[in-house]
């Protein structure tokens, strides 16, 4: 009942609490009072303001389409209404409006029309270009715990890497604290559309995401940090450990006691906004996304959520993955990876090419992500060269199947999968029309829709944004 | 072409070491991309012997009696593909400072720093670069505490001992941003400094043996400055920003004898005719589109395209994680072709062009004479899903393994047999 309440707060976005979400201390007459009487926190205090964007019924014809589920149709044909996919298949199997003068129909013969791509592991807007010292705001690094801050208070809407990654296919993207913390924050998710807000680019009625990080990062920020600031536990991999169970601890506890108070009344705990997001993990409300290279680690990692009682999304970097697929595969974790970066630190000296082939034929959930501004803009190449590596030593994925790994898983990942990350009737119609087959280098995305409106044409300089930063600067307006 | 032949030697010695070991080869049945006139040549019959191409033939005929035989199956062949600017062989684990000798912040020295004396043919880096297709690395230092980095290097890919081929082969300095916080906190700063061990360079050893002292430079740095200040030695310089790019340009003009190449380059497009009329070729990374700094507003895909469109001699290469990632540069040139490049401008622009500006005579191309670093593809090279099935270095086959497949054969099916993963070795290297 109670979970259910928080649920329907988050969910409708409503702040259930007299004003603003504020933590007063219920009157008397609350004590044996109904629970819709409680003072409940807003759960939503940062509310989207996303609204798509204007645009006419799309027909596209004549395309290879990827569903993103594991399916291609030769010639296909896809139908976009009112901003949501309502038909596709082959030629004959979509019926089209006849009555509607505003049917753009678009002749996609010779191009592949696939779901947009879903990058689940970007800085972008914390980590924005110009990378200037202003601009360092995705790691609070002032303490190794650190779960009451969200990403989205240091984003820039005005990252030109956004356009950038929109000329990639990226039509949807988590953009995650950094991984300094043990706990970094809350992640967001958004809608690749430019916005003067960051509330207007947030993914409307996604659930909130929190960053941890596992191995040599926390430890060497904190306790090796050279005797700089801020210095401290953890030191070791082992402090790292202490120091999540320690949080969870006190989160079981703070749950307790929210739980009491929802249940019976009386003094609802004080707030505290780093246990109300461990709270919402140990709810179900929270999608834990965890930064850990090595197999081992993410095998303790999947204990220590099974005695809190809590799950991991995702494995983030997940560089050793291959060595335990199989254990991934049975926990159910997803792993968010790259084709092929490694040996810049000790956790990422064995990486392989494979890593994404052999997690998907172990059965697990294989993500492609970034964390780049420079590699989200190509991750269907990412996907390429995995594909190919996996192919080479008798791991037989098909396109289609591979590009589970670009939309739809990442899509679960973060709890979206309902509203996109495939190709399916009543989804949002995130799409993109590449120039040719997406698995090739030269291929280039020509058109991106979000819901169902073109937000960047190749061949329309019109529809090429530009941000704020950009104008009157050297290459505004240029091909990037 | 304005650069000097310094290699010649160095190029002689790597042709007869490996010529001692190097089998006759024929590589039949391949669509051969020459970087010659010759051009592309289908249906090719490549003949290697001695370490050397002897021969590039249309069709098949009698191939030389002993020869192994390659047959490409009509798929590509290319000169082994020659990444422009790495830091293969100077580190295994980049946050581990005991295993990485990129750079040298609390040493005295800076242009006499050699990054040969770090490099180690048996990194693992080597052979991981190598089965991308690349079978030559130019090596630079970094930069500690100077905007001088240190002398350059060219090798093989062969991991042997001996793979140096030239262990001072340039100077690479930075400019623009870096070069400002080396040199005291401007570009004022770098340049003065840049001129004065201009100066102390050429009137080594004069200078210092009136003075005891340059004016920037310490008496070794000012040695080792010594080729390159007098335009016999190549300076590779890091510079973004078009403003940057111009007083270099300038540079060359009041100092026509030096040899300059830029390396970075984002915004080079926006000085291309001037780098064309100055002959000073540019290395770039095709993926820079962001205005990361200040000195890269203009950073474009197209970069590439217009700086070719406009005659600079111009290389590809992937800087991110140079370390480890070089071995991307196929990718990188991929992505110039998807923004406006010509297919065999991208091919040379990581074959026939390094080979001219760092010198490196008889490499980057498939001509008869030239040394026999040939790949062939199972598939266009420039494909992100293509890659080598057979690679030689100097006529001899190089081992397509590393210790990633190496891990990847001990976990490929998670099947480990009745003991543990730690006893599956599978075939250990010879």
């Amino acid at each position: 009942m109670k979970h259910l309440n928080w649920a329907l707060a988050a969910l409708a976005g409503l702040a259930l609490t007299a004003c603003g979400g504020g933590n007063d201390a219920p009157g008397d007459d609350t004590q044996d009072g109904d629970v819709s009487d409680r003072i409940l926190i807003d759960k939503d205090p940062f509310p989207s303001t996303y609204t798509p964007l204007e645009s006419n019924p799309v027909v596209i014809r004549g395309a290879t389409l990827l569903d993103g589920e594991g399916g291609l149709i030769e010639n296909a044909t896809l139908l976009i209404e009112d901003g949501d996919i309502t038909a596709f298949g082959a030629p004959d199997a979509v019926e089209i409006p006849t009555d509607n003068d505003k049917l753009v129909e678009i002749d996609a013969a010779g191009k592949w029309v696939t779901p947009g791509i879903i990058d689940n592991h970007s800085h972008l807007g914390v980590y924005p270009s110009p990378s200037v010292s202003a601009h360092q705001d995705g790691n609070e690094i002032s303490a190794p715990v650190t779960a009451e801050v969200w990403s989205e208070h240091g984003i820039w809407p005005q990252d030109p890497g956004f356009t950038r990654a929109l000329a990639g296919g990226i039509t949807s993207l988590q953009i995650l604290p950094g991984s300094a913390n043990l706990f970094g924050g809350r992640g967001v998710i958004l809608k690749n559309v430019p916005g003067r807000t960051v509330q207007d680019m947030k993914f409307p009625d996604a659930p909130y995401t929190l960053k941890m990080a596992c191995g040599e990062n926390p430890k060497r920020v904190y306790g090796y940090g050279g005797g700089r600031f801020p210095g401290g536990a953890p030191y070791s991999r082992m402090g790292n450990i202490a120091g999540y169970r320690t949080a969870w601890a006190e989160a079981v506890e703070y749950k307790r006691k929210l739980d009491s108070y929802i249940d019976e009344g009386g003094d609802p705990p004080a707030r505290n906004l780093e246990m109300e997001t461990l709270v919402g993990v140990l709810d179900g409300d929270i999608l834990v996304h965890m930064h850990c290279y090595r197999a081992d680690e993410m095998a303790q990692i999947l204990d220590m959520a099974e005695e809190f009682g809590y799950t991991v999304s995702s494995f983030h970097h997940a560089v050793e993955s291959y060595k335990i697929a199989d254990k991934l595969a049975e926990a159910g974790a997803c792993s968010s990876m790259w084709a092929d970066w490694w040996g810049f630190k000790m956790e990422a000296y064995d990486g392989v090419r494979e890593n994404i082939p052999m997690v998907h034929a172990a059965g697990a959930c294989a993500i492609v992500h970034s964390d780049s501004d420079i590699g989200i803009q190509r991750l269907n190449q990412e996907a390429a060269k995995a594909l190919s590596d996996g192919r080479r030593v008798g791991i037989e994925i098909s396109k289609a199947e591979a590009w589970t790994w670009l939309s739809l898983n990442p899509a679960k990942s973060l709890g979206i999968d309902g509203q996109t990350g495939s190709i399916a009737v009543g989804k949002d119609a995130d799409i993109v029309i590449w120039d040719g087959d997406p698995f090739s280098v030269y291929t280039q995305a020509e058109q991106v829709f979000i819901d169902g409106a073109v937000v960047f044409d190749r061949n329309e300089p019109a529809l090429q944004p530009v941000m704020d930063f950009e104008l009157g600067q050297p290459g505004e307006g240029d091909m990037k | 072409m304005i650069f000097k032949t310094l290699l010649t030697g160095a190029a002689a010695l790597a042709f007869t070491t490996g010529a001692a070991l190097a089998q006759t080869v024929a590589i039949t049945n391949a669509k051969a991309w020459t970087g010659t006139s010759q051009g592309t040549v289908d249906n090719a019959t490549i003949i290697v012997v001695d370490g050397a191409v002897a021969e590039v033939r249309t069709g098949s005929a009698a191939l030389p009696s002993g020869a192994d035989v390659v047959d490409a199956d009509g798929s590509w062949v290319t000169p082994g593909i020659i990444a422009p600017f790495t830091r293969i062989g100077l580190v295994e684990v980049g946050a581990e400072d005991t295993t990485n000798d990129i750079s040298a912040g609390s040493s005295p020295y800076s242009v006499a720093l050699k990054a040969a004396d770090g490099f180690n043919p048996a990194a693992t880096t080597v052979p991981i670069t190598r089965l991308e297709g690349v079978t030559r690395i130019i090596v630079a230092p970094g930069t500690g505490n100077d905007l001088f980095a240190g002398k350059g290097m060219v090798a093989d890919t062969s991991g042997a001992m001996d793979s140096i081929l030239d262990d001072d082969a340039f100077v690479f300095i930075r400019m623009g941003e870096a070069g400002a916080s080396q040199a005291g906190g401007s570009r004022s700063a770098a340049w003065t400094r840049l001129r004065a061990a201009l100066s102390d360079a050429r009137t080594f050893p004069a200078r210092y043996l009136s003075h005891d002292a340059g004016d920037a430079l310490t008496r070794v740095d000012a040695q080792a400055f010594g080729p390159a200040a007098r335009g016999r030695q190549l300076i590779l310089v890091e510079a973004h920003r078009a403003s940057d790019i111009a007083r270099l340009i300038d540079l060359a003009r009041t100092a026509p004898e030096l040899n300059m190449a830029i390396v970075g380059g984002d915004e080079a497009w926006m000085v291309a005719e001037d780098l064309a009329e100055s002959k000073i070729p540019v290395i770039l990374d095709p993926f820079q589109n962001l205005p990361a700094s200040f000195q890269q507003l203009g950073a474009s895909q197209e970069n590439a395209a217009r700086l070719i469109e406009a005659g600079v001699v111009t290389a590809f290469a992937h800087l991110a994680d140079d370390g480890h990632q070089a071995r991307l540069v196929l990718q990188s040139a991929g992505n110039a072709v998807a923004n406006g490049v010509d297919h065999d401008d991208a091919l040379a622009a990581i074959t026939v062009a390094p080979a001219a500006i760092f010198g490196l005579e008889n490499l980057g191309t498939i001509a008869p004479g030239a040394i026999a670093d040939l790949v062939v593809w199972d598939g266009d090279p420039l494909e992100v899903m293509s890659a080598p099935t057979h690679i030689f270095i100097a006529g001899e086959e190089q081992s397509l393994e590393s210790r990633q497949t190496r891990l990847r054969d001990r976990y490929l099916g998670l099947d480990n047999g009745d003991l543990p993963f730690a006893y599956k070795r599978g075939e250990a290297p010879e």
